[in-house]
């Protein structure tokens, strides 16, 4: 049985369709990517998962429990099993480092401060970062960022974590450092994940399965070794990176040569 | 003329929308507030740095203010020869009107647009949103702490400022203009009242504190999550904390002085 069954998910902002109609489902102990141009909804997705977005219509069930049906202290229960790691880190700019990780198990737990020491120095430890505890995060670069909060996000021991663009915006050390670390860290904690990203190469090397998701559909979705030899234009556009194809380069609209020819136009 | 109608229905219905969304962030964080008896610390924090760090400004700004009603009341009181009761003028001034006013006003200037601010980058930096995937409920762990200390702060920092303003009144008065310093104080405790007089004016700014630090941190949750809409929203708390301030005022004293 799936950790995450997502059935018939349809979700609008305003006018705009984001999901309409997406069925996913999220194996227990895998790396499942989804995939997709920006703008398609990929973080919004998390938000779906993680009860802080509510859907238009159809169900979202992590672990058996349908998210959207849970009291409020039910889904904060059902998130103190779920991590997220997001684009910025997110981690607390008032607090340094080790705060930051002791933060979710300070507020979780009754431990005494000397096993809550043991256990962030652990934490951190496993990212490479225990050395830069009393640095503040306005001190980290954005790649230790992700690292101290990958550390804080594992921290309560939660059964899942959802990455919200993990390597966006990352030099190659550090993007292949977290490579490494996410595909270690779900093996060793036997953790189910989610990575939500467009980079294609480095999601590619650690996902198990694979969602490519546009204009609110699941395109595709198999392994990455499917993926690659899919006989689906978009797909190969996509995985390859080609700036034209069933994508198109120019954004809709009239003719090149019927505006050159009008002048009228101020626009 | 049509279009003009729509987006003027547009903006009365944001607005009312607006309103209610602010009344049940009014209810969530006072449905967090016996929570933090259980974890004091986190409003001493805010006490801290939302009090403590507006003293200062208080103590000078008070004391300027007492200085100029001593001055100003001594020039109209010594016309009817009643110098000697420039002690009663200036405390009742302070006491029932410009101690919790302009002390409030000062409040939100300082401590109202830091705190939209501060929830606003927060909220921006996704620092919020990370707090409830953690099972932490920020408006019990960020805001209800700081709405508590809002209202406790205010009053005391209206106190301040209104005993700063009668030294600053007994100044001017007695040592520039030479009132007798018996008949400054005799006459102001004579005539101060400690219900009529400071309890009201404590409750004024109680209310206010509360007005306040709700319009700032309603702002800063509910502010757009880019520097601009910061910006604004820091904006709107001074402005909108000023209107409120103002308007409750004249209710207030309607109620506490209008008979």
């Amino acid at each position: 049985m799936p950790l995450i069954k997502i059935r018939d998910l349809h979700f609008n902002r305003g006018d705009r369709v984001i999901f309409d109609g997406v069925n996913i489902d999220i194996q227990r102990g895998k790396v499942t990517a989804i995939m997709g141009p920006s703008g398609t909804g990929k973080t919004t997705l998390l938000k779906l998962i993680g009860g802080q977005l509510r859907p238009d219509k159809g169900t979202i069930e992590v672990d058996g429990q349908d998210v959207h049906k849970l009291s409020h202290s039910e889904l904060y229960e059902l998130r103190k099993r779920m991590g997220m790691l997001f684009q910025s880190g997110a981690l607390l700019t008032d607090i340094d480092v080790f705060d930051n990780v002791a933060f979710p198990l300070r507020e979780h737990t009754n431990l005494p401060e000397s096993m809550i020491r043991d256990l962030v120095l652990m934490k951190l430890q496993a990212v490479g970062l225990r050395n830069a505890r009393r640095l503040s995060p306005n001190e980290l670069s954005g790649g230790m960022a992700r690292r101290v909060a990958l550390a804080r996000a594992v921290a309560l021991e939660p059964m899942m974590i959802m990455y919200d663009e993990p390597f966006t915006g990352q030099d190659p050390i550090s993007m292949g450092t977290l490579v490494n670390l996410i595909h270690r860290i779900n093996d060793a904690m036997k953790l189910t994940s989610i990575v939500v990203s467009h980079d294609v190469a480095e999601t590619a090397e650690i996902a198990d399965y694979i969602y490519l998701m546009s204009g609110g559909k699941i395109i595709e979705h198999g392994s990455p070794v499917q993926l690659k030899d899919s006989g689906s234009q978009w797909v190969q556009q996509f995985m390859q990176g080609l700036p034209d194809g069933p994508v198109p380069f120019h954004y809709a609209g009239p003719d090149f040569a019927e505006d050159l020819l009008n002048p009228e136009d101020n626009a | 003329m049509i279009n003009y109608i729509r987006s003027l229905g547009r903006w009365g219905l944001g607005s009312f929308e607006r309103l209610g969304r602010a009344h049940i962030f009014l209810v969530a964080m006072l449905a967090g507030v016996p929570g933090l008896f259980l974890r004091f610390s986190l409003v001493i924090q805010q006490l801290f740095s939302i009090g403590v760090l507006s003293v200062m400004l208080i103590l000078i700004s008070g004391l300027f203010v007492g200085m100029v009603l001593g001055l100003q009341g001594y020039n109209t009181l010594v016309d009817f020869g009643a110098e000697e009761s420039l002690g009663v003028m200036v405390s009742l001034s302070l006491v029932r009107e410009l101690g919790p006013v302009v002390s409030a006003l000062l409040f939100a200037g300082r401590a109202g647009s830091a705190l939209t601010a501060e929830i606003g980058l927060m909220k921006s930096t996704e620092q919020l949103s990370g707090m409830e995937m953690m099972a932490v409920d920020p408006i019990k762990r960020i805001i209800a702490p700081r709405f508590l200390a809002g209202i406790i702060s205010m009053p005391l920092l209206a106190a301040i400022f209104s005993a700063v303003g009668v030294l600053g009144g007994f100044l001017v008065g007695h040592g520039l203009l030479g009132v007798d310093d018996g008949a400054f104080w005799s006459q102001m405790q004579a005539k101060t009242d400690l219900f009529e007089d400071i309890f009201n004016g404590v409750i004024k700014s109680v209310v206010f504190g509360l007005v306040v630090t709700w319009i700032a941190l309603f702002e800063g949750y509910d502010a757009m999550p880019t520097s601009e809409g910061v910006g604004r929203a820091t904006t709107r708390t001074v402005v909108h904390s000023a209107f409120a301030i103002l308007g409750l005022d004249f209710v207030l004293t309607a109620l506490m002085f209008g008979d």
